[in-house]
C-alpha cells in the first residue's frame, strides 16, 4: 500500500478539538462566543472535508487515499493508520456537514438545560469520534474512535434530554457498551487468530479470510452483536426509541444521521471482508432479522402516539432495508445499503429537525393534539411533507435509491445464498414499503392537514380566518420556519433532491470500492 | 437491426423525451415564481401543455410516416380499404395488421449504474406510446384551460396548477418510459400528485382521508410493481445483456418474454406481481374502493385522473408489457386468466354500484371503474388493439362527462354534486353542457356511430372471437348496465323538474364563504347550506349549521366567487367559455374519435399505426411470407382450453380465421430472431355481431328511462304538496323536505328495479366486506402493532434487558452487609480469603 | 544458615501484623501493622534471594520498601485528616464506606 502520509485526514478529523481547546478557556457565560466558535470550527472542518472531496481521486476510489501509517502503540502492534476510499468518503463528509448544520441550528435552539458551552464542546468531540471512525484503518484505532462517540452522546442525552433522560441515556450507554465488549473480544480473537501480527485492516483482510470456517463464524457472531446494537437491528433495537425520544433535537439528528451508520459501516468495512465465510453463514440470519426489523419497525410506528417516537421507530425499519442490502452480499445490494445509509441520514435527520422545531413551538409532540400545521406554519408543513415523501421512498428523492435497489438485490443474492429465502424476504420487504407509506402519510394527514387544534390558537378567533390582520400577533410562539432553521435545513433538502435526481453522484464513488470489497468476500468463500 | 434503412424518423420522434420534460420544468417554474405571475402560474402550465401537445402531434405525424415507410406508401393507404372490402375473405382481415414490425424509436441515457446494473432514462416511442402521449397532452391542456375558470380565486390556485402540471408530467414520463425504472418513476410521481390533488382542500378531514386512502391503496399495488420489476429484471437480464440491453428495458423484456428460453414460472410470477400493481392503480376489483373516494378532489382533477392519466396507467402497463402477461398468464391458451377475470368482475361490480349513487361524480367514477374493467378484460382475452383503442375513445368521452359534471356544479347546481337534491331539468339552462353530456353518454353507452361503440363493441366481439364466451356475455351485460345507469343519471340531472340548487333555491344564501362546498356533497345527505348568511336565514339556523362538521367554509374565504359576477344570476345558467369550449371540443371528439378504427366504415388506423406486429424480427428469411402463413399448432392449443371457451369449430363456422400466423410469435419462442409482440388475430367486423349489444344497450336505456319516468310521475303530487309546506316552513327548510322526498324516490327505484337489489348488495359488500377488510386490515395491523409493542417489545425484549440489570442489582443488595465500612473487617476478610487461597494452593500442590 | 529460621521469623511477623490489622482500633497501629506485614514479606524475599543467589529478590524488596513508604505517607495523611475532622482515630467508629 502506498502511504502518502498526507496530513489532510488527520487535520480533518482532529480540527474540532482545536475549537474545544479554545472554548475551554472562555467562561461559559459568553454563550454567543461559544456558538460562534463552534460554528466556525465545524465550518472549517467541513471546509477541510470539501477540500478532501476535491482532492479525492475519483478514478481510483477503490484504493485508500490520503493514507497515513505511523507507529502508535507498537507494544500491541497497533498503528495509526488512516485512509479514505469510496466507501468511507460520503459518510466522512456527511458527518462533517451534519455537525456543521447542527451547530448552526443550535444558534437559537439551545436545549432547555442551557449551558451551550458544554453542549457544543461535546458536539465537537462527537464529531472527532465520528470522522475518526470513518477514516480509521486499524482495528484498535477504529475501536477507540467508535467508543469515543459514546460518551458525548451519553451526556447529551443525559443532561439535555427530555423527562426520562436518565433512563434513556443509561440504557443507550449500557446497551452499546455491551455490544462493544463482545465486539472487542471478537477483534482480539481475530487479531490472535491471524497470528497476532497487526491490527491494520489491510493485513486482517488478507489474513482473516484464511481462518477456519467455524472460528470465523464465532468471531463474526461477536462483531455481529456489537454492530447490530449500533445499527440497531431487530432484537437489539430497544435503546433507540428511548434514546431518540429523550435526546435533544441536535442529539437525535446526529444519532440518526451518523451514529447509526457506524454499525452498518462496521459490517461493510470490517465484518464482511475480514470474515467472508462468517459473513456467508450469517447472511441469512442478518437478512431475516433485517426484514423482521422492517415490518416490526413499521408496526411499532403505527402504534405510536408521539411524533418523535414514530420517527425513531421508522429508523428501525429503514435500517432494515440497509441491512437487507448488505446481507445479499452482492455489489448491488451493498451499494444500495451504503446509499441508503446516507439517504436515511439526510431524511431522518430532517424529520428529527422538524420534530424538534414542532416541539419547540407547541411544547408537545402528541400526534392527537397536533393538526392543521399547514395552516399555522405552511412552510414547516410542506417541509414535513417533503421529508415524509422522501422517507417513504418516492422515486426522484434520495430514499428510493436505498430501498428499491435493496429489494431488487434480494432477488438474486450472491455466493450461493438461498434464493428462495431471499425472494421471500424481498416480498416481505416490499410490504414494508407499503406500511411505510401508511404510517408516514397517516402521521402527515393527522398533523399537517385539517384545522389547527384550538388549544394552540389564540382565543376568540376562528383558526382559519386569515383575513383578520391582527391575528398574527396573538400566537407569536407559533411562527413559521425561522431564518436559522432555513440555513440549517436547506442543505439537507437540497441533498435529498440532488441525490434523488442524480444518484450516480454517489454511486460512482461507491461502486469501485464495493466491487473490490465483494471480490474480497468472494475470494474468501470456497 | 431490421430494415432500419427503410424507416423514416424525424426530429419530433427523436426528441420525444422533451414532451414530459417541458411540464416537469414548468412545475418548478410555477412552484418558484407562480405566485408573482399575473395569472398565478396557470399560464405557465397551459403553455407547457400546449408545447407538449405540439411536440406530441409532430411525433404522431412522423410516426405515421414511419409506419407507412415500412409498409410502402401506397400499401398503407390501401390498408383501410382492403380491411373493409376484404370482409368476404377470411385471411384478408389479417393483412391489415400482419404488416412488418416497426422498430420503435428508442433512445436512452444512463441515469446511474452500480454493481453492473444500469438504470437508464430515455424514450421508447411506438404506436402505443404515441397514442397515449397525444391523448394525455391534449386532455391535460383542455383540463387546465377549464381549471382556470373552475378553481378561480382558490386559495391554493398556484399550487393547484403546479400539481396538475406535475401530474401530467408524471404520466408522460411513464408513457415514454424506456426502462421499468423510468416507468416506476412516472408511476410514483402520479401517485404523489394524486395525493396532493385529491387532498387539495385538505382543511376538511374527509378530503385528506380520501387522499390518504387513494395513495395508500395504490401503494399496496406498488408493492407488486417493485417485486414484479425485480422478478422480470433478473429473468430478462441474461437474455437482454446478450443483446446489448438490460433487464429493465421494456423492449428487451418484451423480446425476452416471447423468446424460447424464457422461464415460464418466472414470467408467471412477474406477471402476477405486476398485475397487482395494475389492480391498485387502475381501480380493478378488489382495490377499486379508492376511486370513488378520490372524487373529493376538485372536478378537473377527477376528469384528468379518470380519463387519460392515473387510472389508465395500470391498463397501460399491461398493454406495454403485453408479452409478459400474454405468456406469463397464458392469455389465449387457457380458458380463463387473471387479467380477464379481474376485468370481467370489475365491469359488473362497478356498473352495479353506479346505480345507487346520488352523487353525479360517483356515478361517473364507478362508470370509469367499469370501463377500465372493459379495457382489462379486452387485454385479458387477447383483444389488444380494441382495448387500447378503448383507452383512446374513453379518454375523450369520460373527460367530457366529468367536465360537464363540473360545469353543472359550477354554474347549475351551486357547487353540489347531488343529482337528487340539486339537479334536474338543467337541459333548459345549460344547453351546451347538456349537448356535450348527451353525446358523451351515447359514446359511453356504446350507441352506434358514437366513438365508444367502435371500441367497446370490438372488445366484446373479440372476446367471442377468441373463444371467451363467458366474457362475451359479461361484456354484453355490462353494456346494458352502462346504458341503464347513465340513463338514470342523465334523467336525474337534465330532465324532470329542477330541484334544490338547480331550481335556484338558495341564491339568497350564496355568500363568498360558501365557495367550494362540493366536498361535502360527497359523503352525506345532510344540511346543504351550512354557511348560510345569518341575516337571511336567521341566527338560529346559522348556529345549528355552524357545527355540522364542515367548518371549512371560511377556509376558502378568499376563493372569491363573489366577484365572478355569475352569482348575480337568479338560477342555473350556462358556464363561461373557458368551461364550455373544452366541453365542445371533447364532445366533438366523443363522436368522431371512434372513426379512427371503425371497421364498420373501413378504417383500421389503430391496427395499422398502434398495434405492434407479432412477427419475428431479425430472422434470416423475409417476413413477407408470414402474412398468409397459418400456424397449424395453434388451433390444437386452443382446443385444450376447457372453461368458457368456444371450440375452434365454432370459430370456423363464423368463417373467421382463428389465428393470424405471424411466425410463431406466441408461446413458442422463435428459433431465430426476436419477437416483440405476440401475434394476435382480430375478429372480423360484422354488423350482425353488434346486434346483441345494440339491443341490450337499447333495452337497458329504455328500462331505466321507463322506471325513472314512472317513479317521477307517481311522485309529482307529493312534490307539489311539499313545496307548499316549504313555503310555510321557509326557504331554509325546503331543502330538508326535498331530501326526504328524494330518499323516498330512491327507495322506490331500488324496490322497483330488478338490478337494484343486486346493486345494493354489491354496494353493501363493497362498503362492509371489501372496504371493511381494508379498514379492518388497517385497524388490526395497528392493533397488532400496539400489541407487539406493548407485550413483546416493552415486556419481552425490553424486559430481558431490564431483568439483567435487576439481577445485578439484587445480587448487589444481597452482598451489601459485607460492606460494613469497617477497615478491620475488610482486613479480616482479605486475610481470610488469602488464607483460604493459600490452603487451596497447598492442597492442590500436595 | 537455615532458611527455616528466616521463614519462621517472617511468619511470626506476618501473624503479628495480621493480628494488628484485624484487632487494633487505633488507625496508626493498623498502619504500623501493615508495615510489619510488608516487612515480613521483605524478609522472605531477601532470604530466598540469598539462597538462590538471585538479585531479583533484593530489587523487589527495595521496590516494596519504596511503595511501603509511599503508602505510609498517604495513610498517615488520611489518618491526620480523619483526626482533624472527627477528633478520633478509632477505626470502629468509621463506617462511612458502608455499602
Amino acid at each position: 500500500m502506498d502511504y502518502s502520509n498526507n496530513a489532510l485526514l488527520t487535520i480533518g478529523t482532529f480540527l474540532p478539538l482545536v475549537g474545544v481547546l479554545i472554548m475551554m478557556f472562555i467562561p461559559g457565560s459568553e454563550e454567543r462566543t461559544h456558538k460562534q466558535i463552534a460554528i466556525v470550527t465545524s465550518g472549517l472542518t467541513l471546509a477541510v472535508g470539501i477540500y478532501t472531496l476535491i482532492q479525492f481521486d475519483y478514478g481510483n476510489s477503490a484504493t485508500l487515499q490520503f493514507a497515513v501509517n505511523e507507529e502508535w502503540i507498537s507494544v500491541i502492534k497497533s498503528n495509526y493508520i488512516v485512509g479514505l476510499d469510496g466507501i468511507s468518503l460520503p459518510l466522512y463528509v456527511l458527518s462533517m456537514a451534519v455537525t456543521f448544520l447542527v451547530a448552526i441550528y443550535t444558534w437559537n435552539n439551545v436545549p432547555d438545560a442551557g449551558n451551550p458551552k458544554a453542549f457544543l464542546m461535546l458536539m465537537l468531540v462527537l464529531q472527532v469520534g465520528m470522522a475518526g471512525s470513518f477514516v480509521a484503518q486499524d482495528l484498535i484505532l477504529f475501536f477507540v474512535f467508535f467508543e469515543l462517540v459514546l460518551l458525548p452522546m451519553y451526556f447529551m442525552i443525559g443532561v439535555w434530554g427530555g423527562e426520562d433522560r436518565q433512563y434513556a441515556s443509561l440504557k443507550f450507554f449500557l446497551y452499546t457498551m455491551f455490544g462493544s465488549a463482545l465486539m472487542l473480544v471478537a477483534f482480539l480473537a481475530l487479531f490472535f487468530q491471524t497470528g497476532a501480527e497487526s491490527f491494520s485492516f489491510e493485513h486482517l483482510m488478507s489474513a482473516g479470510a484464511l481462518i477456519d470456517h467455524d472460528v470465523q463464524v464465532w468471531i463474526f457472531a461477536g462483531m455481529f452483536v456489537g454492530f447490530a446494537v449500533k445499527v440497531p437491528m431487530f432484537p437489539f433495537h430497544t435503546w433507540l426509541p428511548d434514546a431518540h425520544t429523550q435526546a435533544p433535537t441536535q442529539g437525535s439528528v446526529i444519532l440518526a444521521a451518523i451514529l447509526l451508520k457506524l454499525g452498518t459501516y462496521g459490517f461493510v468495512r470490517i465484518a464482511l471482508p475480514m470474515l467472508p465465510m462468517g459473513a456467508h453463514e450469517w447472511a441469512p440470519v442478518i437478512g431475516i432479522l433485517a426484514v423482521i426489523g422492517i415490518i416490526y419497525g413499521a408496526l411499532g410506528c403505527l402504534a405510536q402516539t408521539d411524533m418523535k417516537r414514530l420517527i425513531a421507530f421508522s429508523s428501525v425499519a429503514h435500517m432494515g432495508f440497509v441491512m437487507l442490502g448488505i446481507s445479499t452480499l452482492t455489489t448491488f445490494g451493498i451499494n444500495a445499503a451504503l446509499f441508503g445509509m446516507v439517504a436515511h441520514g439526510l431524511i431522518t435527520g430532517m424529520l428529527f429537525f422538524v420534530a424538534g422545531s414542532v416541539k419547540h413551538r407547541y411544547h408537545t409532540l402528541e400526534i392527537k393534539r397536533l393538526s392543521g400545521m399547514l395552516i399555522q406554519m405552511p412552510k414547516m408543513g410542506w417541509i414535513l411533507g417533503f421529508a415524509a415523501m422522501a422517507s417513504l421512498g418516492l422515486p426522484g428523492l434520495a430514499g428510493f435509491w436505498g430501498e428499491f435497489p435493496a429489494i431488487l438485490s434480494a432477488y438474486n443474492p450472491g455466493f450461493g445464498l438461498n434464493p428462495t429465502l431471499f425472494r421471500t424476504l424481498m416480498v416481505v420487504a416490499a410490504l414494508g414499503t407499503v406500511l411505510a407509506a401508511g404510517y408516514l402519510l397517516w402521521l402527515y394527514q393527522r398533523t399537517a392537514f385539517g384545522e389547527p387544534n384550538p388549544e394552540f390558537v389564540s382565543h376568540g378567533e376562528p383558526a382559519h380566518s386569515l383575513s383578520a390582520a391582527g391575528n398574527e400577533d396573538h400566537h407569536d410562539e407559533i411562527h413559521d420556519v425561522s431564518v436559522v432553521e432555513w440555513i440549517a435545513w436547506t442543505p439537507f433538502l437540497l441533498a435529498i433532491v440532488v441525490f434523488g435526481v442524480y444518484p450516480q453522484l454517489m454511486f460512482k464513488v461507491l461502486d469501485p470500492a464495493v466491487v473490490q470489497l465483494v471480490e474480497r468476500v468472494g475470494n474468501g468463500i470456497p | 437491426m431490421f430494415a432500419t434503412e427503410a424507416l423514416t424518423s424525424g426530429w419530433f420522434l427523436e426528441n420525444a423525451w422533451l414532451i414530459p420534460l417541458i411540464p416537469t420544468v414548468a412545475f418548478f417554474v410555477i412552484l418558484g415564481f407562480g405566485k408573482r405571475m399575473p395569472q398565478g402560474g396557470s399560464e405557465v402550465g397551459i403553455a407547457s401543455m400546449m408545447a407538449s401537445l405540439v411536440l406530441a402531434a409532430g411525433a404522431t405525424y412522423q410516426w405515421i410516416q414511419r409506419v407507412q415507410s415500412v409498409e410502402g406508401g401506397s400499401e398503407g393507404a390501401l390498408g383501410a380499404i382492403r380491411g373493409f372490402a376484404g370482409s368476404a375473405l377470411p385471411s384478408a382481415a389479417e393483412t391489415g395488421h400482419s404488416a412488418a414490425y416497426v422498430e420503435p424509436v428508442i433512445r436512452h441515457w444512463t441515469w446511474w449504474q452500480s454493481g453492473g446494473i444500469e438504470f437508464t432514462l430515455g424514450q421508447h416511442i411506438d404506436g402505443l406510446a404515441i397514442m397515449v402521449l397525444l391523448v394525455v397532452t391534449f386532455i391535460s391542456l383542455l383540463v387546465q384551460v377549464y381549471s382556470t375558470e373552475y378553481v378561480k380565486g382558490d386559495r391554493r390556485y398556484t399550487h393547484f396548477f403546479a400539481a396538475l402540471t406535475l401530474f401530467s408530467a408524471g404520466m408522460l414520463i411513464m408513457v415514454l418510459a424506456e426502462s421499468m425504472v423510468q416507468f416506476i418513476l412516472g408511476w410514483e410521481i402520479m401517485g404523489l400528485t394524486s395525493f396532493l390533488l385529491i387532498g387539495h382542500w385538505w382543511e376538511d378531514g374527509a378530503n385528506s382521508r380520501a387522499a390518504l386512502k387513494a395513495f395508500f391503496t395504490v401503494r399496496v399495488g406498488d408493492m407488486g410493481l417493485l417485486v414484479g420489476t425485480a422478478i422480470i429484471y433478473f429473468g430478462a437480464s441474461q437474455w437482454a445483456q446478450a443483446r446489448g440491453s438490460n433487464g429493465f428495458s421494456i423492449q428487451a423484456i418484451s423480446g425476452w418474454a416471447l423468446s424460447e428460453g424464457a422461464d415460464s414460472k418466472v414470467l408467471m410470477w412477474g406477471a402476477v406481481a405486476l398485475f397487482i400493481a395494475c389492480i391498485g392503480k387502475s381501480g380493478q376489483f378488489p382495490l377499486h374502493t379508492w376511486l370513488p373516494d378520490a372524487m373529493a378532489g376538485p372536478t378537473p382533477v377527477s376528469s384528468l385522473l379518470h380519463s387519460s392519466t392515473m387510472v389508465v396507467a395500470g391498463v397501460y402497463l399491461v398493454a406495454r408489457l403485453y408479452p409478459v402477461f400474454f405468456v406469463g398468464l397464458d392469455i389465449l391458451d387457457t380458458g380463463v386468466n387473471l387479467v380477464a377475470v379481474i376485468g370481467g368482475i370489475t365491469i359488473i361490480i362497478a356498473a352495479a354500484l353506479a346505480f345507487v349513487q346520488n352523487d353525479i361524480k360517483k356515478v361517473l367514477a364507478y362508470s370509469t371503474v367499469s370501463q377500465l374493467g372493459y379495457m382489462m378484460m379486452g387485454l385479458g382475452v387477447g383483444a389488444w388493439t380494441p382495448a387500447v383503442f378503448h383507452i383512446f375513445t374513453h379518454a375523450f368521452f369520460k373527460c367530457c362527462l366529468f367536465l360537464a359534471a363540473g360545469s353543472i356544479s359550477h354554474s347549475g347546481s351551486h357547487h353540489s354534486f347531488d343529482m337528487k337534491k340539486d339537479m334536474g331539468g338543467l337541459r333548459k339552462f345549460m344547453p351546451i353542457t347538456f349537448a356535450t353530456w348527451m353525446v358523451s353518454t351515447f359514446a359511453l353507452c356504446g350507441v352506434p356511430f358514437f366513438s365508444g361503440f367502435f371500441s367497446k363493441d370490438e372488445i366484446i366481439d373479440n372476446a367471442n372471437h377468441n373463444g371467451y364466451t363467458v366474457f362475451f356475455y359479461v361484456g354484453l351485460i355490462g353494456a346494458a348496465m352502462t346504458a341503464a345507469y347513465m340513463t338514470r343519471a342523465t334523467y336525474l340531472t337534465f330532465f324532470g323538474q329542477p330541484r334544490g340548487a338547480a331550481a335556484g333555491e338558495h341564491h339568497d344564501a350564496h355568500d363568498p364563504a360558501h365557495a367550494h362546498g362540493e366536498e361535502h356533497a360527497l359523503d352525506e345527505i345532510e344540511e346543504h347550506e351550512h354557511v348560510a348568511e345569518p341575516v337571511l336565514v336567521g341566527a338560529a339556523v346559522a348556529a345549528t349549521q355552524g357545527d355540522d362538521g364542515h367548518g371549512h367554509g371560511g377556509g376558502h374565504d378568499d376563493h372569491g366567487h363573489g366577484d365572478d359576477g355569475h352569482d348575480a344570476h337568479a338560477g342555473p345558467h350556462e358556464s363561461p367559455w373557458r368551461i364550455t369550449v373544452p366541453l365542445m371540443i371533447l364532445g366533438t371528439l366523443a363522436v368522431f374519435s371512434g372513426y379512427l378504427n371503425a371497421p364498420a366504415v373501413g378504417t383500421e388506423y389503430f391496427t395499422e399505426w398502434v398495434e405492434p406486429a407479432g412477427v419475428v424480427v431479425g430472422a434470416e428469411h423475409d417476413e413477407s411470407g408470414a402474412a398468409t402463413h397459418t400456424d397449424t399448432e395453434e388451433p390444437e392449443a386452443f382446443a385444450s382450453g376447457v372453461f368458457g371457451r368456444a371450440t375452434p369449430l365454432l370459430a370456423a363456422e363464423d368463417g373467421e380465421a382463428t389465428h393470424s400466423g405471424g411466425e410463431g410469435c406466441g408461446f413458442e419462442g422463435p428459433t431465430e430472431g426476436v419477437c416483440y409482440a405476440p401475434a394476435l388475430s382480430h375478429a372480423e367486423f360484422k354488423w350482425i355481431n353488434t346486434v346483441p349489444s345494440i339491443l341490450l344497450v337499447a333495452f337497458g336505456a329504455l328500462t331505466s328511462l321507463w322506471l325513472c319516468l314512472g317513479i317521477f310521475g307517481d311522485r309529482k303530487n307529493p312534490f307539489k304538496g311539499l313545496t307548499q309546506r316549504n313555503r310555510l316552513a321557509g326557504a331554509g327548510h325546503r331543502f330538508l323536505v326535498n331530501k326526504y322526498y328524494l330518499d323516498d324516490l330512491y327507495e322506490k327505484v331500488i324496490v322497483h328495479s330488478v338490478a337494484h337489489p343486486i346493486a345494493k348488495a354489491a354496494y353493501w359488500v363493497n362498503q362492509n366486506i371489501i372496504d371493511g377488510v381494508v379498514n379492518g386490515a388497517g385497524r388490526s395491523t395497528k392493533r397488532t402493532g400496539e400489541w407487539v409493542y406493548r407485550n413483546i417489545d416493552q415486556r419481552v425484549v425490553d424486559g430481558a434487558v431490564n431483568a439483567s440489570g435487576l439481577v445485578a442489582s439484587e445480587t448487589g443488595h444481597a452482598l451489601q452487609p459485607v460492606q460494613s465500612g469497617k477497615v478491620n473487617q475488610y482486613g479480616a476478610l482479605l486475610f481470610g480469603a488469602a488464607a483460604v487461597g493459600a490452603i487451596v494452593l497447598v492442597l492442590l500442590n500436595v | 544458615m537455615y532458611a527455616v529460621n528466616f521463614l519462621l521469623l517472617s511468619a511470626a511477623l506476618f501473624c503479628i501484623g495480621v493480628f494488628g490489622v484485624i484487632a487494633r482500633r487505633n488507625a496508626v497501629m493498623v498502619l504500623m501493622s501493615i508495615e510489619l506485614i510488608l516487612n515480613s514479606v521483605n524478609l522472605n524475599l531477601v532470604a530466598f534471594a540469598l539462597m538462590n543467589n538471585d538479585v531479583d529478590g533484593h530489587i523487589f524488596a527495595l521496590f516494596v520498601i519504596a511503595v511501603a513508604a509511599a503508602e505510609v505517607g498517604v495513610g498517615l495523611a488520611m489518618v491526620l485528616m480523619i483526626y482533624r475532622n472527627r477528633r478520633s482515630i478509632a477505626l470502629d467508629e468509621l463506617s462511612e464506606m458502608k455499602g
